[in-house]
């Protein structure tokens, strides 16, 4: 298996969050020499898939702007990593903000966009500093501002800190946000392609689906189709967490199988094996060590029953209580449901309550009907996934591991040792 | 405390930056912080009046958001990942020596000398470094008890610390909210690109076994 540093070929070079150690834009001034609607047919065509879980065709997105409409058009950057276990766009920012301002000019000349907004979460000072003073270099080099590369292009950045919601990560709840209200999301339709950003057509992708851009628009569809699989090409972040010995970002073709990920990343740790783990992020449901050699791609991680997400590769070993994993999961939906939708809101509430009973040992085979019963009334009730994620934890653990929530009650507490899940256990 | 003419200028700025001025809400809250520690009174004043909305409906955004703070932090306010992953990892034996050791019960509760604050935050992106530990949102990777208890002490006693990932000091609460409110404080250029764990995939492809980079061969440029 070899890997695919693309994105992340620079983080070892020296600066590479500065212009200079950055490189000259060759991919932005090669778009820029364009047709706009020959950028949006060669992203099209190589294949790209949003990178932040859903995995919508990015060129596709970007072909919905109504053109000639005389409203002004919106490119939003989603950088707001929140969803459980996810760790590859803050670290790509901080070390190379400049390939994504770089995307940031080809999308928006693609789109016809004048203004374009990174929405990144406000928890990670560092990167909200490096964004900055990349942007800034970019005005200050002529690659941002009224004259683009000396194109006639004009194209202003802001770069807009978020304030603590997991919700705004949602793409219609971020323009909620943007717009200065409660993040809260939107009914669609209308889609943002067509009402977005001020009611205007609106582009938002993810961090690394922008990242992916200059490199498709210098290498070509070709270079870009010779990684991954025919519906799900490329090379993507993954980034593995937990019980792993070498846990990190590694960056590879779509369709490597955790198998072969584990073997690069050592292991699970010494002396321990995979109990469960997550394809992409806590909302994604969870699998096994059944599920090691699925090709980890849209289609393969669908098939086996879950989502390819948002590629965080979340280890637990034998040593880690399920039960307790999945209490704190449905805390934290139940902390970020924004309150609108009343299944959400009340059902991750009540949800918590029977898990934190369960927990303790006091609960009993129909508190499993409850979970499930509850699972079904938020799964698709919702306006927004976050609803539908605070189910999936659940009803594959239930799936998965019913045993160990019957060993609860049975044994009148949780069997396992919560020290001997740490980082420091037999250290 | 009252605000300022020059912090009202700022708002101003920040309103600018936005096709439509109601877009800076988020940045000036995070400004009102950087002056006044938290979201005040006087702050969801300013915030109403200069963009022409009541404080009720300010105040209703104000709250939603888990980073504006409604009474007053530590200059240091730290938070502990006890998200699934990093609580596993160890992130709930910190958050639970910390409380013990700071004296601190409550989401969000100041020391007494008022340098720290505490919270138990969600995940924060961060997870190939669980457990994981924020001070005024700068990264401190791969904590232990013991050293999140010596970076608290640190910070409580004007002892320098400095981020895993991040600038070279740690800045104050109002420093770091400054910046998040728009503006930059120009030290973007310290610290290191990333971490060791960010660059394990990478160090492999620039090995010469068997997981040479496979891009490197095809002749990508970047």
């Amino acid at each position: 298996m070899e890997l695919t540093p693309v994105l992340s070929d620079n983080w070892d070079a020296d600066q590479p969050w500065t212009l200079a150690g950055y490189g000259d834009y060759s991919a932005a001034r090669k778009a820029l020499a364009m047709d706009q609607d020959a950028v949006i047919q060669l992203v099209k065509d190589s294949g790209l898939r949003g990178r932040g879980g859903a995995g919508f065709p990015t060129g596709n997105k970007w072909g919905f702007i109504p053109q000639g409409d005389g409203k002004p058009h919106y490119l939003v950057v989603n950088a707001d990593e929140s969803e459980p276990g996810t760790c590859k766009d803050i670290p790509l920012m901080l070390a190379n903000p400049h390939v994504l301002v770089e995307g940031v000019v080809i999308a928006s000349y693609a789109i016809r966009a004048n203004k374009a907004f990174i929405y990144v979460r406000g928890e990670v000072l560092h990167v909200v500093r490096r964004l900055q003073a990349a942007v800034q270099e970019a005005y200050d080099a002529g690659i941002l501002g009224a004259d683009v590369l000396g194109t006639g292009y004009a194209l202003d950045v802001v770069v807009h800190a978020g304030a603590g919601a997991y919700i705004c990560g949602e793409e219609t709840a971020l323009l909620d946000s943007l717009e200065g209200y409660r993040g809260q999301p939107r009914l669609r339709p209308p889609f943002p392609a067509v009402e977005g950003l001020y009611a205007s057509p609106t582009v938002i992708n993810n961090v690394e689906s922008i990242a992916s851009v200059p490199s498709i628009v210098a290498n070509g569809v070709d270079w870009f189709r010779g990684f991954g699989s025919e519906k799900s090409p490329g090379f993507t972040l993954y980034s593995l967490s937990g019980h792993v010995t070498r846990p990190g970002q590694y960056e590879a073709p779509l369709g490597v199988t955790l198998r072969e990920l584990l073997e690069l990343a050592g292991g699970v740790r010494e002396g321990h094996e995979l109990k469960f783990w997550t394809p992409g992020g806590s909302s994604t449901p969870i699998l096994t060590a059944e599920h090691l050699d699925v090709p980890l791609d849209y289609e393969n991680v669908g098939a086996a029953g879950s989502m390819l997400g948002t590629k965080a590769l979340q280890i637990f070993d034998e040593t880690t209580c399920v039960v307790r994993a999945v209490l704190r999961w449905t805390e934290f939906y139940a902390h970020e449901s924004c309150g609108k939708c009343t299944p959400c809101r009340e059902g991750t509430y009540w949800m918590v309550q029977i898990l934190e009973r369960l927990e303790k040992g006091e609960g009993d085979a129909q508190d499993i009907t409850t979970l499930l019963d509850s699972c079904d009334n938020i799964l698709g009730r919702a306006f927004c996934a976050l609803g539908d994620g605070a189910t999936s934890p659940i009803t594959s653990s239930v799936q998965y591991f019913k045993d160990e929530y019957v060993a609860h009650w049975e044994q009148h507490g949780c069997p396992f040792d919560p020290s001997a899940s740490t980082l420091w256990a037999g250290a | 405390m009252s605000i300022s003419e020059g912090t009202r200028e700022e708002a101003r700025q920040l309103m600018a930056r936005y096709p439509r001025p109601r877009s800076a809400l988020l940045p000036m809250l995070h400004l009102v912080q950087s002056v006044e520690g938290y979201v005040t009174p006087e702050g969801i004043g300013m915030c109403a009046e200069l963009l022409g909305l009541t404080k009720a409906e300010v105040g209703a955004v104000a709250t939603f958001y888990t980073m504006y703070k409604r009474r007053p932090v530590g200059d240091y306010h730290v938070g502990v990942c006890t998200n699934t992953l990093c609580a596993v990892m160890g992130g709930d034996a910190i958050y639970a020596e910390l409380k013990q050791h700071l004296g601190i019960d409550t989401q969000n509760g100041v020391t007494d000398d008022g340098k720290v604050s505490l919270e138990h935050v969600e995940c924060n992106a961060a997870c190939d470094y669980a457990p994981v530990v924020m001070v005024n949102w700068e990264f401190f990777d791969n904590q232990t008890p013991q050293s999140a208890k010596q970076l608290v002490d640190d910070l409580r006693g004007g002892t320098p610390v400095k981020p895993t990932r991040g600038a070279d000091t740690v800045v104050t609460w109002k420093e770091a909210e400054r910046v998040l409110a728009g503006f930059y404080d120009g030290r973007a250029n310290e610290g290191a690109a990333a971490g060791p764990a960010t660059l394990e995939g990478l160090k492999l492809a620039r090995s010469d076994g068997p997981n040479k980079s496979g891009a490197e061969k095809s002749g990508a440029t970047r």
